[in-house]
């Protein structure tokens, strides 16, 4: 038994650990659909919370109210803030399968910092809401609001976390042009979390009560 | 065993010393086993440890039992009784269907497709350590203040701190919350391992019905869990930060958490049952000696349940109020679902039709798995008529049903599934006359406990009370289920005494191919070697290992293609004779059988499998100290700083785990030394492989760590 006789095909085994420039069956390297298969359980960790808090708009029995506290046009702004780093992502992937190793982490550190951003306006809305007496405890917008999109700050976070993971390895030169399908992945997650932004912003602040 | 564990830390380690521990390198020993990767010694632990919850979800059957053995029994007070049900009911459904299909799923799946080794190796290891931390940290409950007193199904608000202000159902909430990690990332493992790794030609409709079982099983998992996580973390928001999800004082819903429990609830009744279906359409076609009748239709039929599984879940809510047209859809879709497990079932029956039978104890238990679970899924049609609904409602009806449907089913097809693929797993097969024994003692039993519960709950009997009175006539069928309770525990005993009389006593080894069974996890040796095949087999058609074995004549009959006679090869048959005269002959076991021939290890085939690694345990074993921190994080905040550490643990072990690599490099050989293709796993570059991995750990990292656990870790690389 020697390699080369091993190496059919679809030698399954190809894929143990590494499945870059294997061959699967389906053609998507282990990493990549286990990535999109676990996105697929994220939308139903989402989609239960948006419904959570669908339920229970303009239920709260005493105030504050959505309308009398959302700041729209600072929360679209960092609504934009977050959408651009979608681009600095996709330019970050690009830099990187044409090798252009600079250009990769200027990217990769840019949509680190626009996610910051992001989350640093959350942090200042939380701070302003609960000044203005709406805590997680005040009444069921309160419970609601927070735990959705603090959900969704936490998977930025996460996001920022891996952004900053690749850019490391890339700077210590452990991120080669071959492995470029791992920032392709870690685009997968935050382009996705991106999305359920689109939706939790068009849910709660746009949606009238 | 203790001797084994120092050389193992202490041995210098071999190549690519690259993370903060030594890897690992012992092939035996208890340490061998902590660390492993191997899906097969992951199954076999899988199994243990739900065994042993069986165990004691058993105890906790018989003390309920016995407490309602007679009128105004005494065995147990009021709240010792909410205990024991409420764990009874948890570890049957998380902690013994659940683990031990995945230890079926583990053990089976990838041997089924042709593959060495699941997608993530690591990943998969993780999982187990998690399910049994997060069983063990249930069970801790019992050491630490009470356990769990809220039901299996934990109904908010009575599961709010107003009305349950013990930590009874925090340890309920973050058990949970351990075990759907466990489980989701199970599932992730297993559909990359299903959809990505199969043999050359084993397309999606060649693939064995088990597989496929447990591939709509993993989706069920991968969909079901985020919405009992979320469900569980509204909970937790409730009952340690204020929050109002479920306080009908401030406006909240308790209907809300019905619709989030039981939208997971009901997938997850047939996240229980289609493994069992899975192994009964291994067990029936091989001892019919046919063909399953209509494959494609039994895997279009579990895909049907799959997807219509999602739409029934309001039947469990009937008697809530919800208005007649939700009662009315439900009602239609539940009965609707009832036509793909028919179809199924009339499938198994056609497949038994005329064929030449061999009652194995398997085949008799995949026999009762069709017979218990028919009756069980006629009471639930029943149920689906809601007028009949509303009258059985919290009553020992719907006990009856549901165990008809996981004992009866589920478990019936599990135990087939053991007596089937021992051979395999152990290389030696189970006593038949003790099996026989063990299954007539389990049928008889079942049926004696669960019948008359059908009948307690058309007379009024309710669900969840610890004790009744004389006045109400329910005296002599409470004491029967009671007598039956125990015909099981003795039939359980039985298949311990039979697993040590096989082991130890009459030991007849099984040869490769025991059963002449059909798919491919009977091609190679029992037990099979760590890389499961010399060769990856290529594939032709469904069965594909007994199109193998057997041709037809002219007219139809069957020709074994070596010449044999029909039934398990010569070879196999001569094996096991000798074998058993061994035994007769001086009873010592299997010391006298003949030997096996020798098994050549991985590194002699130049095949490169994943190498054991210890971060998958650390990174588990963060996990319930995560729990316990922001458990009595509500008493003093300063155990949120526990909850700290377990969070830094995490991060640090996956952090630690990405950057090392899935299989350490071998020494070169002659024959792998292109790095640019390597054809095996690890065989490339492997600095660039941590590096990789090291992306993606950080990520599944913080997801469990802070703030989702039912969906975390998903994407930790490897």
């Amino acid at each position: 038994m020697t390699v080369t006789e091993q190496a059919g095909p679809a030698a399954p085994e190809a894929a143990h650990g590494d499945g870059h420039g294997h061959v699967t069956n389906t053609g998507l390297s282990n990493e990549k659909l286990a990535m999109w298969t676990f996105l697929g359980s994220e939308c139903l960790l989402f989609g239960a919370l948006i419904s959570a808090y669908f339920l229970y708009r303009g239920k709260s029995t005493s105030g504050p109210t959505p309308e009398e506290i959302y700041d729209i046009p600072f929360t679209s702004v960092s609504s934009f803030v977050l959408l651009m780093s979608s681009l600095t992502m996709v330019l970050a992937l690009a830099a990187i399968q044409r090798g252009d190793h600079r250009r990769l982490r200027v990217w990769l550190m840019a949509t680190a910092l626009l996610g910051a951003t992001f989350i640093a306006g959350q942090v200042y809305e939380f701070t302003s809401f609960i000044r203005e007496g709406l805590t997680i405890k005040t009444n069921l917008f309160g419970s609601s609001f927070f735990v959705l999109t603090g959900f969704h700050g936490v998977h930025v976070t996460l996001g920022i976390v891996m952004l900053l993971s690749l850019w490391n390895l890339s700077l210590r030169g452990k991120l080669p042009r071959e492995k470029s399908e791992v920032v392709e992945i870690a685009g997968l997650y935050w382009h996705f979390v991106d999305v359920v932004w689109i939706v939790i912003f068009t849910v709660i602040y746009l949606i009238p009560t | 065993m203790t001797t084994v564990l120092e050389p193992t830390i202490d041995t210098p380690a071999g190549p690519a010393d690259s993370g903060l521990l030594r890897r690992p390198t012992n092939p035996k020993g208890a340490w061998s086993w902590i660390t492993t990767v191997d899906h097969k010694r992951i199954g076999i632990m899988y199994g243990v440890t739900a065994f042993v919850f069986f165990l004691l979800g058993g105890i906790e059957a018989l003390l309920i039992r016995v407490q309602l053995a007679k009128p105004n029994g005494t065995v147990l007070s009021a709240e010792a009784y909410n205990q024991i049900f409420t764990m009874h009911g948890t570890t049957m459904v998380f902690l013994v269907v659940m683990p031990m299909s995945a230890a079926f799923f583990n053990y089976l799946a990838p041997l089924q497709i042709g593959a060495r080794d699941v997608a993530f190796p690591r990943l998969n290891a993780f999982s187990f350590w998690a399910f049994l931390f997060g069983g063990l940290f249930l069970y801790s409950s019992f050491l630490l203040g009470g356990a769990p007193n809220g039901g299996w199904f934990g109904y908010a608000p009575n599961t709010s701190i107003t009305f349950s202000p013990g930590y009874n159902i925090d340890f309920w909430i973050f058990g949970l919350q351990i075990l759907g990690i466990a489980s989701t990332v199970g599932a992730v493992n297993l559909i990359v391992t299903m959809l990505n790794m199969r043999a050359p030609g084993m397309t999606l409709m060649r693939m064995p019905v088990f597989t496929w079982m447990t591939l709509v099983s993993s989706f069920l998992i991968l969909f079901a869990m985020p919405v009992i996580t979320v469900a569980l973390f509204l909970l937790m928001f409730d009952r340690n930060f204020g929050s109002n999800f479920f306080n009908p004082a401030a406006g909240g819903d308790p209907v809300l958490w019905q619709h989030l429990f039981w939208l997971f609830g009901h997938p997850e009744v047939y996240i229980l049952i289609l493994p069992a279906m899975g192994m009964v359409s291994e067990i029936l076609p091989t001892f019919a000696r046919k063909p399953l009748f209509g494959y494609p239709v039994i895997v279009f039929s579990g895909i049907a349940i799959g997807f219509m599984g999602w739409g029934v879940w309001v039947h469990h809510m009937f008697s809530v109020g919800l208005g007649p047209v939700a009662v009315s859809a439900f009602s239609v879709s539940t009965m609707f679902i009832a036509v793909p497990t028919g179809v199924k079932i009339f499938n198994w029956v056609a497949t038994v039709w005329r064929g030449s039978l061999r009652f194995t104890t398997p085949m008799l238990f995949a026999l009762g798995f069709i017979a218990m679970f028919t009756i069980g899924g006629l009471s639930g049609v029943t149920h689906s008529v809601s007028p009949h609904d509303r009258q059985q409602t919290d009553t020992y009806y719907v006990v009856a049903h549901f165990h008809y449907v996981l004992f009866g089913g589920a478990l019936f097809g599990i135990m087939g599934g053991i007596y089937y693929w021992w051979p395999k797993i152990f290389g030696y097969l189970l006593d038949e006359r003790w099996g026989k024994v063990n299954f007539w003692t389990w049928l008889v039993g079942f049926n004696l406990t669960f019948a008359p519960m059908h009948i307690l709950g058309l007379r009024g009997m309710p669900r969840r009370i610890y004790t009744y009175d004389d006045s109400l006539g329910l005296a002599a069928l409470n004491m029967m289920a009671t007598v039956g309770s125990f015909v099981i525990a003795v039939s359980t005993m039985i298949f311990m005494y039979n697993v040590w009389y096989s082991t130890k006593r009459r030991r007849i080894p099984a040869g490769d191919d025991p059963w002449d069974a059909r798919t491919l996890e009977w091609a190679t040796a029992s037990p099979p070697p760590d890389y499961n095949f010399k060769e990856v087999p290529v594939v032709h058609s469904v069965d594909d290992f007994w199109h193998q074995k057997y041709t037809e004549d002219d007219e139809g009959r069957l020709i074994r293609i070596d010449g044999g006679k029909p039934g398990p090869s010569t070879a196999d048959v001569a094996f096991r004779a000798a074998a058993a005269a061994a035994v007769d002959g001086n009873g010592t076991g299997g010391d006298g059988a003949p030997p096996a021939p020798p098994v050549q290890t991985a590194h002699e085939l130049g095949i490169h499998m994943p190498s054991p690694s210890y971060y998958p345990l650390l990174a588990a074993l963060s996990l319930p100290i995560l729990g316990y921190g922001m458990m009595y994080g509500r008493s003093s905040g300063s155990h949120y700083v526990v909850a700290g550490l377990g969070a830094v643990l995490l991060f640090a072990s996956i952090y630690a785990w990405g950057m090392e690599p899935s299989a350490e490099p071998e020494e070169p050989h002659g024959h792998d030394g292109h790095d640019g293709e390597p054809a095996l796993v690890g065989a490339g570059p492997q600095a660039e492989l941590g590096a990789g991995d090291g992306a993606d750990g950080p990520a599944g990292d913080g997801e469990g760590s802070d703030e989702s656990p039912g969906t975390g870790n998903g994407e930790a690389g490897a």
